[in-house]
């Protein structure tokens, strides 16, 4: 329990919050890294997702390409896109992590859109609404609880990758504890933990959030049905 | 600083080079000249892979029995192994390798069973569920005691779901030891931090990050072979 008081130590040490590069900075850093890579992933895998259910095709495409970024190590796309024409800096970060936001937002809207009752569509097809009436104000809201749940697993995901942006560099709470890695064990090991705590509760708080707010925009009528989360994440980064 | 500032001080110093022949982004000269070191990459990131899902498997199928025989125990066995799921694997790393130290792989064996761990134990809970009911009737109507319809009929039952389990955590597995790397013990990750670090070396990121795809292919697809082997039943119906 040692180590655990000593990370507690440093955790209570003003210093380590306000510094340049300490806690607060980096906190920033990590929120906004995921706030764009999340946005990005959404701006890319939601119309996909929901043209793909909509048209009710490429159902094995999608579960493919999912399956692909489950085996491209994070680490790989971290390292290969700042040497690409994105260049250095934070471009290359959001856009790596992007790619894993991609799938559970894209395959989560494919099933939502997959799941409206057949019956719902014919009658609001017999009601006269043309294609693009029926997806907007027919298969789109009846989508939203898991187009919700995407948006929570990618966001979790995504924020939980950052941490390792510390590997080329950029940024966010990974640095800490790499940081901590450098001063060496012996020297490092509080901050080292108290980095590992602080992520950990990060992370913990993003889902809460998320979940508070997949709760939030489910009508009451679904909830009990939708207690499973439609598409499991893969493991965090 | 003031000499290396001189100059067309533009240019950063640590500047990847052009994409021209100093720095190509595959070259067969680097795998031939470091086949000695891809190799033992290679061969500790497959053995960490298999040692680590071989324990989860060991730990997971007994966890999950355990949840399917009391009910109870379903809610909070999933619900803690979607907690463990939010933790970044960096985070947790951090958590243990002071703990367990560095110069072993032994801190980075344990991140990785237990994120495999979570996802073979929701897949064979999912696959022992879906044993029809009259099934389960018929087996204990034959005379099977609680042990015997486990092994005989409801395991074999679930097979699928423990290979699709398999599947998933052995590919996961595959890219997550990637993050050992940060304390020296990533296998074929160390290969693309190092290659990351020594001025970007393009040839040895792009190797290692190839070598990995390639080996998590491999394993996914020989699983596949031995779920298809293990469940000859399930093909002949497709037929």
């Amino acid at each position: 329990m040692n180590y655990l008081s000593e990370a507690v130590v440093w955790l209570n040490d003003p210093l380590n919050w306000t510094n340049p590069g300490g806690l607060l900075d980096r906190l920033g850093e990590h929120l906004q890294i995921s706030f764009w890579a999340v946005l990005l992933g959404c701006l890319i895998g939601w119309p996909v997702g929901i043209w793909l259910g909509h048209r009710g095709r490429g159902g094995s495409a999608v579960i493919t390409f999912a399956n692909l970024t489950l085996a491209l190590p994070t680490l790989a796309l971290l390292t290969i896109l700042p040497l690409t024409p994105l260049g250095f800096g934070k471009p290359p970060v959001v856009a790596a992590l992007a790619v894993f936001a991609v799938p559970p937002l894209l395959s989560n809207a494919y099933t939502g859109l997959r799941s409206v009752d057949p019956e719902v569509r014919d009658a609001a097809k017999g009601m006269g609404l043309s294609g693009s009436q029926v997806l907007f104000r027919v298969e789109l809201p009846l989508a939203v609880p898991y187009l919700a749940a995407g948006l929570r697993t990618a966001a979790v995901q995504v924020v939980a990758t950052t941490t390792l942006a510390t590997f080329v560099n950029g940024g966010g709470l990974g640095e800490i504890i790499s940081a901590g890695f450098g001063l060496g064990i012996s020297v490092g090991g509080n901050q080292i933990v108290a980095g590992g705590i602080f992520v950990v509760l990060l992370a913990l708080v993003v889902e809460g959030l998320l979940a508070l707010v997949q709760r939030l925009v489910t009508p009451r009528a679904l909830r009990a049905a939708k207690r499973r989360r439609p598409t499991a994440a893969a493991p965090a980064g | 600083m003031s000499f290396l500032s001189w100059g067309p001080a533009a240019v950063p110093l640590a500047a990847p080079a052009d994409d021209g022949p100093g720095n190509p982004w595959f070259s067969w000269q680097y795998v031939r000249d470091n086949a000695e070191t891809l190799r033992g990459a290679l061969e500790f990131h497959a053995g960490l892979t298999a040692r680590a899902v071989v324990l989860a498997l060991v730990v997971a199928l007994p966890l999950a029995v355990l949840a399917y025989w009391i009910k109870p125990l379903t809610g909070p066995i999933l619900a803690l192994s979607g907690v463990l799921y939010t933790i970044p694997s960096l985070a947790l790393l951090a958590l243990l390798a002071p703990a367990v130290g560095t110069t072993t792989d032994t801190s980075v064996l344990i991140a990785l069973v237990l994120y495999a761990l979570l996802v073979l134990v929701r897949n064979a809970l999912t696959g022992l569920t879906q044993v029809p009911d009259e099934v389960r009737d018929a087996a204990t109507g034959m005379g099977y005691g609680r042990f015997g319809r486990l092994l005989r009929v409801e395991l074999p039952l679930a097979l699928p779901g423990i290979i699709t389990g398999l599947r998933l955590a052995t590919v996961s597995t595959v890219a997550l030891v990637t993050v050992g790397s940060l304390i020296g013990q990533g296998g074929l990750g160390d290969l693309i931090l190092g290659g990351f670090r020594n001025n970007f070396y393009k040839a040895e990121i792009v190797t290692g990050s190839v070598l990995c795809l390639v080996l998590a292919l491999v394993l996914d697809l020989l699983l596949a072979g031995l779920g298809r082997l293990l469940t000859p039943w399930a093909r002949r119906r497709a037929a």
